[in-house]
């Protein structure tokens, strides 16, 4: 009870703030902040809910972004038509990335995503007569207002969000915590693991693929080095999902500001705040970040959110106690 | 017809005959004791039925149906439970949603698998720690759970690997009334164990192996008398 109408009024935080807020530079951040909450909660299905660590979650998202750009560049119809076959195309990438890397477990699956990222750079780079190669891909945005894209993300991150609550609340969502937990003993229980890992892989990639086409569409521009990135995308979107905290159902959403927010003071340099040279900082902030979190929280913020919250009022304890 | 029939199996790693032609069969309703010295393969027995991995020839059927060479989940789908000798509880998931897993085998709504789940706990003796996470348990715990995971599945054969071992002399008592239980419900059992007291009195028959042979079948009692199988267990008797 506490929780939906902790939900509530989140929502209609995020549905006002636009109109509270007219400036376009924080209505950006939010909606790139939107973009990563959808991409962080897809791999954390996957790799969280499942166990099935992704390293490459930049082909889904690049997919996604290049079928919308390529829509626009050889059959010249709307980017926007991407926003619904970018899902559909990055799970059936996902199909072959499933069919060839789930022979592996553990580690090896995760070293296996990330040759398949960098593997489709090189494809999105070198064949440029389809993708335009390093020239990358430029469209016209369809409005001036951030508004318009500001509701769509919303509504996709919703969207992603509430589809992943409900897949954790079914059979599905049993089926893939037990294959996390012991891939063995879930074949014995009677779970297809190669046919429920591969749902979850193909669940993960529609949403990371919309993600993918609401880029194209939002930012206008894409080439390899950024939608493929091994760096800014499929990192990124492991960072976001371990800060939040893994395998839980608001984890990715509260990493995605956390990651965001750290993210764009670097390159802003506080603000203007803080010396230029700063900016060159982040990579170094985000690794000890991650250290922190690994070892003190590593569940997550939100997974670890009772440890914090006793950590931070020891006060009220003693209270308690006397 | 027997519900389950091992006929000629032969698994070889490599150059090692792990399981070397043996046959067994075990009728609808009965508890088959399957004993042997530690390394005599009957583990290795298990995991070909469930298809773990191919076996090098012979065949396995359930039911009068071949089922080796399918995959494992169709096997338990079929009506085969297992429980591991080594235990693998889901350990981060509570009691109830480690048997609820497994309920799904059967059920496709949560409010089924977990009502089943619930009532599988409370016959195995559970319930009242069904919220507690499976990796809490203490080891009779974690062997009951086992139980609790493979029934929930609604198995017509049951395939138990040491479900006794390492329990106190009460906590085994426990269990074998368990086992019992489990077959007056009408399940049929093939058990291994290596506690002679727990073998000895639940078995319909014993088949016992050693170097993954046969070396004696029959009723209890004469297998405990076999001369094979007390040399198998304590070495060869001293004439001198």
């Amino acid at each position: 009870m506490k929780k939906s109408v902790a939900v509530l009024v989140c929502g209609i935080f995020f549905l006002l703030f636009p109109l509270a807020v007219p400036s376009s530079y924080y209505q950006h951040l939010l909606i790139i902040t939107l973009m990563w909450v959808i991409i962080g909660s897809s791999w954390n299905l996957l790799a969280g809910y499942t166990g099935q660590v992704s390293f490459g979650h930049a082909i889904f998202f690049g997919v996604g972004a290049y079928t919308s750009g390529i829509m626009v560049m050889h059959l010249n119809i709307s980017a926007w038509w991407g926003m619904l076959l970018g899902g559909p195309a990055a799970m059936l990438v996902a199909l072959f990335v499933g069919w060839v890397c789930f022979r592996l477990r553990g580690p090896y699956f995760a070293l296996a995503t990330l040759a398949g990222g960098e593997i489709i750079r090189l494809i999105a780079t070198n064949w440029e007569s389809f993708t335009g190669g390093m020239v990358g891909i430029l469209i016209i945005q369809s409005f001036k207002s951030k508004l318009p894209y500001y509701y769509i993300v919303l509504a996709l991150a919703g969207l992603c969000i509430w589809c992943i609550h409900l897949i954790m609340k079914s059979k599905w969502g049993y089926y893939f915590v037990s294959i996390r937990e012991d891939q063995d003993a879930a074949e014995t229980l009677g779970i297809n693991t190669a046919l429920y890992k591969n749902i979850s892989l193909l669940v993960s990639a529609f949403f990371t693929g919309t993600a993918g086409a609401f880029y194209m569409n939002y930012m206008a521009f894409i080439d390899p080095h950024v939608v493929f990135s091994l760096h800014y995308i499929s990192i990124m979107t492991i960072l976001v999902a371990i800060v939040g905290g893994v395998a839980t159902i608001w984890g990715p959403a509260v990493g995605a500001f956390i990651m965001v927010g750290i993210q764009e003071m670097f390159r802003s340099a506080f603000f203007g705040l803080a010396p230029k040279w700063i900016s060159q900082g982040h990579a170094l902030v985000f690794g000890l970040l991650v250290i922190f979190v690994i070892m003190f929280l590593a569940n997550g913020i939100v997974g670890d959110w009772a440890k914090i919250k006793r950590i931070a009022t020891p006060k009220r304890k003693t209270h308690a106690n006397s | 017809m027997p519900i389950l029939e091992v006929k000629k199996l032969i698994k070889a790693f490599g150059g090692l005959i792990a399981v070397n032609n043996i046959s067994f069969h075990i009728e609808q309703g009965e508890i088959l004791g399957l004993i042997g010295p530690n390394g005599s393969g009957k583990t290795t027995v298990f995991n070909c039925i469930m298809s773990v991995f191919p076996i090098t020839s012979g065949g396995i059927s359930f039911k009068g149906r071949r089922i080796d060479g399918m995959k494992t989940h169709k096997i338990c789908q079929l009506g085969i439970g297992r429980t591991f000798q080594v235990v693998k509880p889901l350990a981060r998931l509570s009691v109830l949603d480690n048997v609820t897993a497994a309920a799904f085998c059967r059920m496709n709504t949560i409010k089924e698998a977990q009502k089943e789940a619930s009532r599988v706990l409370e016959f195995c003796g559970l319930y009242k720690d069904r919220d507690k996470l499976a990796k809490s348990l203490p080891i009779g715990g974690r062997k009951r759970l086992e139980i609790a995971r493979a029934l929930a599945t609604k198995p017509e054969l049951m395939l138990l690997d040491e479900t006794c071992a390492g329990l106190t002399p009460s906590e085994a008592d426990e269990a074998i009334a368990l086992i019992k239980a489990i077959r007056d419900s009408g399940v049929s059992i093939l058990i291994i164990e290596h506690i002679m007291k727990v073998i000895m009195s639940i078995s319909d028959r014993i088949h016992a192996i050693n170097f993954g042979q046969t070396i004696a079948e029959g009723l209890p009692k004469d297998v405990a008398n076999n001369p094979t199988v007390i040399e198998a267990y304590l070495g060869e008797q001293d004439h001198a």
